[in-house]
């Protein structure tokens, strides 16, 4: 079972969280919150879902050495991947999708929405309604379809609707209005699986205790393979499940530095990033309060990253809490040293990451020196870069 | 201490033994051109609003259906601020009472402390945000509620009787119930079950009630106001206003109040 981190029941982060949603949804929210507390202190339900995890997923998910990556890190460190890449459905999105269908099933709610970025959490959301057969509508925006139209294939044949969303700025934080007006509509019979740790409570720490599944295989693998914990244990936040997911863990283990790494998309000077926790301010957004990117009007605005899943102007609030904290160092990097990482780690360790995952990867290429020889450094793999493939090829010029 | 505006409008509706329903259109401040929605609000009022709603736009209504998005959208590109917003409400300088409709963050930007003074200050009477339910942040529900404004709550129809209990406390002005499921915008008829949803209500508040969210025509605003005390239309009139311009939306507030105003006499 998960352990606890910040908060328990207020639904608070310190200041951050909370519940800002229209009153329709409060009902939901409250029935969401009651039937995961009893969830959680059912061994059966985590039978169910350890079953799943294992048997359905693959779990647990391998962590894997970089010898000639580390070499440019620094002599003698060790550089390890983290391979949720490794996940059936290519990444850690599917870890939540499981849990909270399993939760919708609990409810009696046979209609299941979800938004999307990338396509990963829509892909991870259509497979598990493939599973328990139920009806399953995905948000996406129009311009992230564009992106990922392999995605939007996988989807539709595991028997998903994808509705395109043609409102703002037609990505992520779009679609995620157009799932939460869906939700307002049809709240009585639908449960809505929101992809992160974000929006009102209790999805934050729900989103969080299914995804910490990743930092306590981690914590175990590592200490058993070396006898010590990671020196460092990094991952890249969007709205930062994965990165709840690995740090969770890590958290009451005062010596392993946590890195959050953001997008800075064409540089935090540009204008043009999704680095919420550098260059935003608390506000609320999408139900919770967290470090959200907006102007002084406190209108939302456009982020921009070259990788969809990142592409998001606010941030989990347990990721403010952490920043405040200190506990967590939250760091950018740009799409270009994003994309230097994906060519880096598939020329030199045969395994292409997610353009997400490449962030986390670009950060710690970019601190060689950092660390001493028999170091730890973990990497969150969150997911594989097959869907990114034909992004990148349009990017650098390669005809496909 | 002087009666406060909302009280004092809802105290005239119901002089002399009557009970007349309100009309409260609502409109999208800025929308369609800063100065039309100037226009736009002192035609209301001399069309036969009784309070009407003035919305602040935000980047992400995600309670709101498309028309409105799209009014919010077009106020936004128009350049449409909190500070504008405060300002185009003092210059309409309107008799009945303004309630201001917006989500958490524009207030928040603003400060809360700052956004209730200054909103005072331009006339405003009341402040309804779509995305704070009773409970979601007590400092901020304190502020609002020291504040000459109005709090006024939003009821659905999937609002628990424990959140009922607790929405009414905090209320004050009137209680706004949300019609159905789902964002605003025009829908074909007044919900079936909607008389419950009002006895509901009523049985746990004296406040007065007022009933929004898909009434469009004039024959639902009839059938709404048997059972309301307030009408509240907000996408028709949106909808009128940005595609046939003041004299549409002048036709349309005319016909509501009539429906609104005939009943109950």
């Amino acid at each position: 079972m998960p352990t606890e981190s910040g908060s328990l029941t207020t639904g608070r982060f310190g200041p951050y969280g909370g519940r800002y949603v229209p009153e329709t949804l409060m009902g939901a929210l409250e029935e969401l919150a009651r039937v995961y507390e009893e969830a959680k202190r059912d061994p059966a339900f985590w039978g169910e879902l350890d079953a799943l995890l294992k048997d359905y997923v693959g779990r647990p998910s391998p962590i894997t050495e970089t010898p000639r990556l580390a070499a440019q890190v620094g002599s003698g460190v060790v550089v390890l991947l983290k391979r949720e890449d490794l996940n059936h459905t290519g990444a850690h999105k599917i870890n939540n999708t499981l849990g909270q269908v399993l939760l919708a099933r609990r409810m009696g709610k046979r209609r299941i929405i979800a938004e999307t970025g990338a396509g990963q959490h829509g892909v991870a959301t259509a497979t598990v309604c493939a599973r328990f057969a139920l009806e399953c509508v995905v948000y996406m925006g129009e311009e992230d379809m564009r992106r990922q139209r392999l995605n939007v294939y996988r989807m539709e044949l595991m028997g998903a609707k994808v509705v395109p969303v043609t409102s703002g700025s037609k990505t992520l934080k779009d679609a995620t209005n157009e799932a939460l007006r869906d939700w307002v509509t049809n709240v009585t019979t639908t449960h809505y699986i929101i992809g992160s740790v974000v929006g009102p409570d209790p999805f934050p720490r729900l989103v969080r205790d299914f995804q910490s599944v990743i930092g306590r295989e981690a914590h175990a693998q590592v200490v058993e393979r070396y006898g010590r914990l990671p020196r460092t244990v990094v991952a890249c936040v969007g709205g930062g499940s994965n990165a709840m997911g690995i740090f969770t863990a890590f958290l009451g283990d005062a010596a392993v530095e946590l890195v959050g790494v953001e997008a800075a998309g064409e540089g935090l000077a540009s204008g043009h990033h999704a680095a919420s926790l550098a260059r935003g301010r608390p506000g609320v957004f999408h139900g919770s309060l967290s470090y959200l990117l907006q102007n002084a009007d406190g209108q939302v605005q456009p982020a921009h990253s070259v990788s969809a899943g990142l592409d998001y102007p606010g941030v989990g609030p347990e990721h403010a809490y952490l920043k405040d904290s200190g506990r967590v160092l939250y760091e950018a990097v740009t799409d270009r040293q994003a994309l230097d990482a994906f060519a880096a780690l598939s020329r030199l360790e045969g395994i292409l990451p997610a353009l997400e995952s490449a962030h986390a990867v670009a950060w710690v290429m970019g601190r060689r020196g950092h660390w001493h020889a028999d170091d730890v450094v973990l990497i969150n793999l969150s997911g594989r870069g097959d869907k990114d493939v034909a992004m990148v090829a349009e990017l650098t010029g390669a005809a496909l | 201490m002087s009666e406060h505006p909302i009280a004092a409008r809802w105290r005239t509706l119901r002089a002399g033994g009557r009970r007349r329903a309100a009309l409260i259109p609502y409109l999208t401040a800025g929308h369609p051109t800063p100065e039309a929605s100037l226009a736009a609000l002192q035609l209301v009022q001399a069309a036969g609003a009784d309070f009407v709603e003035v919305g602040v736009p935000f980047s992400d209504p995600l309670a709101d259906g498309p028309t409105i998005q799209r009014s919010t959208q077009a106020a936004l590109d128009a350049g449409m601020t909190v500070p504008r917003v405060l300002e185009l409400i003092g210059r309409a300088a309107l008799g009945i009472p303004v309630v201001i409709m917006t989500y958490v963050n524009p207030v928040l930007a603003y400060g809360v402390e700052r956004f209730v003074a200054d909103a005072h200050a331009a006339g405003a009477a009341g402040l309804v945000l779509t995305d704070f339910p009773a409970g979601a942040d007590p400092a901020l529900e304190q502020l609002v509620l020291a504040s000459p404004l109005a709090l006024i709550r939003l009821i659905a129809p999937t609002t628990t009787p424990e959140r009922l209990a607790r929405a009414v406390r905090g209320a004050t002005g009137f209680l706004y119930l949300i019609s159905r499921l789902g964002v605003t915008g025009a829908r074909d008829r007044v919900p079936p079950d909607l008389a419950e949803h009002v006895a509901r209500v009523r049985a746990a508040s004296p406040l007065p009630l007022a009933v929004g969210f898909g009434i469009s025509t004039p024959a639902q605003a009839r059938a709404t106001a048997q059972l309301a005390d307030g009408v509240v239309v907000g996408s028709a009139l949106v909808d009128a206003l940005g595609s046939g311009g003041l004299p549409a939306a002048e036709r349309l507030i005319l016909d509501l109040a009539a429906a609104v105003h005939g009943n109950g006499a």
